[in-house]
């Protein structure tokens, strides 16, 4: 049985931070060069009291309401989050009970960043190819501004919270081709929030600020910015050759490349490095910023409203852990 | 070690700044455009064209193309 993604939604929370904002924040600082670098001028970000679980349960509204999607065909309930509400129970539970989904539907959580869609859908592909579900909803939700020190200006600059709605089902309108994936967990400490987990529950209190302003604290979201473009650099045109070789592609016959959108500057690079014509090359992060394992299916989204989803669409992610992953889904009827 | 191609690979890690203009004298960090992320890029373009692995502290103190071409060339010898 061949796995097809149906439909994406996609849902950012009310609250936008402008480069503005940020200016007023940190005025001695350049926000705007370094947001242009970035390539992001807005972010939204979550309230106090909303969670990555209720963003999660406001895209999948949305993408019931947006396709016309029976919910009570949902069989299988798929989370990619590092913000859960609880260490247990998981939260695609409680999403499976505010979203009235069938009780005889399967749900689980998987932890993972900026690779966590392309990891869904693998998951959700297996799922269907086994005959275990035939629709399964894979959500992506992440609330890094959670994570993140008020202090810490870079990475507020870049990250954004998002939840995106994925309809993996026995049919749709792109077919979900092979994959690559790949792990390295060497790379564990260089993107990393340390304190919350059982290794360290409590606060170190260990939060410093140096002279150029440069925020470390181990109850934050800590990203050793050399290490991950180096990962990044290394990693991502090996994994394109992999994919492209999985699939008995050329990389000729991929029409749009979609990436995970890290920033824009480490985009470019990527796209450089791996020789693809900025025209085959989709970004889709200005007015969102990286939102970690929604970026694929929100660009996903948006380039299908520019109606530029036709033939082999190639997929990659790539980031925390470090864990990458890359597929081509093929488009039907175009 | 070549310094024009040092130049012309140095120039590559930059969007905005035409690679003509670069030369030994450049004082990067005044370019425009300039931020860490160049740096990064630029560190990695070393340890693989070079292989010259640097850290970014190591590079802070150079600010001209000259300054860092002699960084690396002492890292060879």
């Amino acid at each position: 049985m061949k796995a097809y993604i149906k439909a994406i939604s996609y849902f950012l929370p009310e609250k936008v931070v402008t480069n503005d904002d940020l200016v007023k924040e940190f005025p001695e600082w350049t926000v705007d060069k370094i947001a242009g670098k970035v390539g992001v001028s807005e972010r939204h970000i979550v309230s106090e009291n909303e969670t990555a679980a209720d963003m999660a349960t406001q895209a999948a509204k949305k993408l019931f309401t947006e396709h016309g999607i029976d919910r009570s065909t949902i069989d299988f309930v798929l989370l990619c989050t590092q913000s859960p509400d609880y260490y247990l129970p998981t939260s695609a539970c409680l999403i499976q009970n505010k979203l009235g989904l069938s009780t005889s539907c399967g749900a689980l959580d998987f932890n993972l960043g900026c690779s966590g869609f392309v990891y869904g859908l693998s998951l959700a592909k297996g799922l269907i190819a086994g005959g275990i579900a035939k629709n399964v909803l894979l959500i992506t939700a992440e609330t890094y501004s959670k994570h993140i020190h008020p202090k810490d200006k870079g990475n507020r600059t870049i990250f954004g919270d998002a939840s995106a709605a994925t309809l993996v089902s026995t049919d749709g309108f792109a077919s979900i081709e092979n994959f690559s994936l790949g792990t390295d967990g060497r790379g564990a400490e260089n993107l990393i929030v340390r304190k919350g987990g059982l290794r360290q529950p409590i606060s170190l209190n260990d939060t410093v600020l140096d002279e150029s302003g440069n925020l470390t604290s181990s109850d934050y979201l800590f990203m050793n910015g050399g290490e991950i473009f180096n990962f990044t650099a290394e990693a991502v045109p090996v994994l394109v050759q992999e994919t492209l070789k999985k699939n008995g592609l050329m990389q000729n016959e991929i029409n749009l490349f979609v990436f995970h959108q890290a920033n824009k500057y480490m985009m470019n690079y990527l796209r450089k490095l791996i020789d693809i014509e900025p025209e085959r090359f989709y970004f889709y992060l200005e007015n969102v910023g990286n939102t970690v394992s929604s970026t694929i299916p929100i660009a996903l989204y948006e380039a299908q409203q520019e109606g530029k989803l036709v033939g082999n669409i190639l997929l990659a992610g790539f980031g925390v852990g470090y864990s990458w992953g890359a597929t081509v889904l093929k488009m039907i009827n175009n | 070690m070549d310094a024009n191609e040092f130049i012309k690979n140095f120039a590559a890690q930059f969007d905005d700044t035409d690679a003509s203009e670069f030369t030994l004298e450049t004082r990067f960090r005044e370019l425009d455009e300039w931020s860490s992320l160049n740096a990064l890029a630029i560190l990695n373009m070393i340890s693989k064209k070079y292989s010259v692995v640097l850290k970014p502290e190591e590079m802070k103190p150079t600010n001209t193309v000259q300054e860092l071409f002699d960084l690396v060339q002492s890292k060879l010898n």
